[in-house]
């Protein structure tokens, strides 16, 4: 019961209080540029649950078990850590982009340049870093890089089915296109912070 | 009638195409339609045939209203007098002054006495509203050359409604302001927004001035903080959050009152809170009129009532089966029904046709996410008092998506059919 309640807090948390791209807005250009239509932006969360899931996990076993002073060898190596967290990120894009073009090849061209943009999205390297610096487990980061990835994809969807409503907006010229997005974005962060104070 | 008619065709000249005053048309044609009907018909496939048009919907949801801002005025005076009967200070505000010129007294048990003071602090925040707002409005119909719509007017009534009684009147200008701006007109005007305006700017004031819409000084107009022993300016809801259902049995802090006797006090709506959203029966006689018409969707304020029942239902049993520090969980659910703003937020805020889901569907998850995650908010979030405002606001933002998939379920569904 304990354990339950604590990793449900860090899962809501993640998801909900301290959300990757609206409390911290990161990620922003993923966030924006991809979230035209609810279709591709459903792949586009998924995508990022996925990297995060995995991604954040590893780099904690790498953090833990190689860099950290004594853990493989004497010195301090967690300056290597920007390196490191970025190659397995890397790493990581590369195999789901490969499983996409094999199994989902539709939901691969939608998702476009933006699958290999995930590699140097914030959002993901932000989840590794802040694993870090909260000081998780491994199973903790687990439920950590699920919950942050899921909060990520729920923004993004819904920024994808508010503009594909606003399709039938008039909309001042000068504000079109990303203008009404960023505008959108910072309202959508002010519903967000329904939750900001929550103590699980 | 007459009179004026013969005025405005002759006006109408000055404000056609190439007349001198074309750009101030949306002005002219607002008056027009104000003052008679659009003369505008729609020519064009499909005609609806429907006497209602925007003009009327919204202006059954402002008849609907008018419980409300009664008891908006009533109560806003009656809790002051209460306060003051207490031991309170009167504010040094101009109202005092005025009340003191025309003779009446702070008295609780003085029916026109408290309707006067109470509608010199109502009825400035309403003029200041409507200023402000329809000037942005107006000024937006004239740049972008569409007309004047009525959408405002609800907008206008609604929001001084959800403030307390003490608010600045600066920062009410300056909130409907934003709320006209940013959660309406950069989208195109009345119908085309994602946000509900007058939560919009509500949010607004809450978040960038929340000394002033929050805690437990600004509910009353009374001066409730010098001497705290004599009353306490807290809202029934921040007393059930400290003490639990203590707080209606006749705790200390709670002058003794009988607890079915208060449960009808909140009821009716003579509580400290926002100045229009105390009375529960003032918006249970406007759902009647909105369900009526089929203006408000009953759907979504059932699925509110429902959601908020089994959130509050769900924290009595935790609170029943297991020991918590949170007297707030034990507080049961007909008692939630009728502190804060639920009723208000539920009926008026909620059903807005604009930013609510669309499909018949729709309304019922929208309503009821709304009752479930309001009441979470509530309960267990303590940064904020009351969550109405804010569970609305997260469900506009995701009531396109809910449409969304209720449209794609629909499309299969139907493709299903004709195959087979």
């Amino acid at each position: 019961m304990e354990h339950l309640n604590h990793f449900l807090s860090i899962g809501v948390r993640a998801a909900f209080v301290e959300n990757m791209a609206l409390a911290y807005f990161l990620g922003m250009c993923s966030f924006l540029a991809v979230s035209r239509r609810v279709e591709t932006a459903t792949g586009l969360g998924l995508a990022v649950v996925f990297v995060l899931s995995v991604t954040v996990p590893l780099n904690n076993l790498i953090f833990n078990y190689i860099l950290r002073e004594g853990a493989w060898i004497a010195t301090d190596l967690t300056f290597l850590r920007f390196l490191t967290f970025i190659g397995t990120i890397a790493a990581t894009v590369q195999v789901v982009e490969m499983t996409l073009d094999k199994y989902f090849p539709k939901l691969y061209a939608a998702l476009g340049v933006f699958l290999p943009l995930i590699a140097v999205n914030c959002a993901i390297l932000g989840g590794s870093l802040f694993m870090v610096q909260r000081d998780y487990q491994f199973s903790e980061s687990m439920v950590f890089g699920f919950g942050a990835g899921a909060g990520f994809a729920l923004a993004v969807i819904a920024l994808a089915a508010i503009r594909e409503k606003l399709r039938y907006s008039d909309i001042p010229p000068g504000l079109r296109g990303l203008g009404i997005t960023f505008i959108t974005t910072g309202l959508m962060a002010i519903g967000f912070m329904a939750f900001a104070g929550i103590q699980l | 009638m007459k009179f004026l008619l013969e005025m405005q065709e002759r006006q109408r000249k000055l404000f056609e195409k190439g007349a001198p005053l074309e750009k101030l048309y949306p002005v002219f044609e607002a008056n027009d339609t104000f003052l008679f009907t659009p003369d505008h018909v729609t020519r064009t496939a499909p005609h609806v045939r429907d006497g209602l048009d925007m003009k009327r919907l919204m202006i059954t949801v402002v008849i609907a209203l008018i419980p409300c801002v009664f008891m908006a005025m009533y109560n806003t005076g009656l809790q002051a007098h209460i306060a003051i009967d207490a031991g309170a200070e009167p504010l040094e505000r101009w109202q005092t002054a005025a009340m003191e010129y025309l003779g009446l007294a702070f008295a609780p048990d003085n029916f026109l006495a408290c309707l006067v003071h109470g509608a010199l602090y109502y009825l400035p925040v309403l003029m200041v509203t409507f200023i402000f707002g329809a000037s942005c409005e107006v000024l937006f119909c004239i740049v972008r050359g569409h007309e004047v719509n009525e959408g405002f007017l609800v907008s206008g009534m609604l929001f001084p409604l959800v403030l307390p009684p003490t608010i600045p009147l600066w920062q009410v200008a300056v909130g409907i302001i934003f709320g006209v701006i940013v959660g309406k007109e950069i989208f195109g005007g009345t119908g085309m927004n994602w946000l509900n305006p007058a939560l919009t700017a509500r949010a607004f004031l809450f978040f960038a001035y929340p000394v002033e819409i929050s805690g437990d000084r600004v509910w009353t107009a009374a001066n409730t903080w010098d001497n705290p022993d004599a009353y306490s300016g807290a809202t029934w809801l921040a007393r059930a959050f400290d003490h639990g259902p203590e707080a209606f049995t006749g705790h200390e802090e709670f002058a003794g009152a009988e607890e079915g006797l208060a449960f009808w006090d909140a009821f009716l709506g003579f509580i400290p809170g926002s100045m229009g959203e105390t009375s529960v029966l003032a918006c249970l006689l406007g759902a009647g009129l909105l369900i009526a018409t089929k203006i408000g969707s009953w759907r979504t304020m059932m699925g509110a009532v429902l959601g908020s029942f089994v959130m509050a239902g769900l924290f009595n049993l935790i609170a029943w089966a297991v020991e918590v520090d949170n007297p707030f969980l034990a507080v049961p659910f007909w008692w939630h029904w009728v502190l804060g703003g639920f009723a208000f937020a539920v009926v008026f805020m909620a059903t807005d046709p604009v930013s609510s889901a669309f499909t018949d569907k729709g309304k019922w998850i929208y309503g009821g996410m709304i009752g479930a995650l309001g009441m979470l908010i509530r309960v267990i979030n303590p940064a904020y008092a009351e969550g109405w405002m804010l569970a609305i606001l997260f469900m506009n933002m995701f009531a396109p998506l809910i449409d969304y998939y209720i449209k794609r379920a629909n499309i299969r569904r139907r493709m299903a059919f004709y195959e087979a």
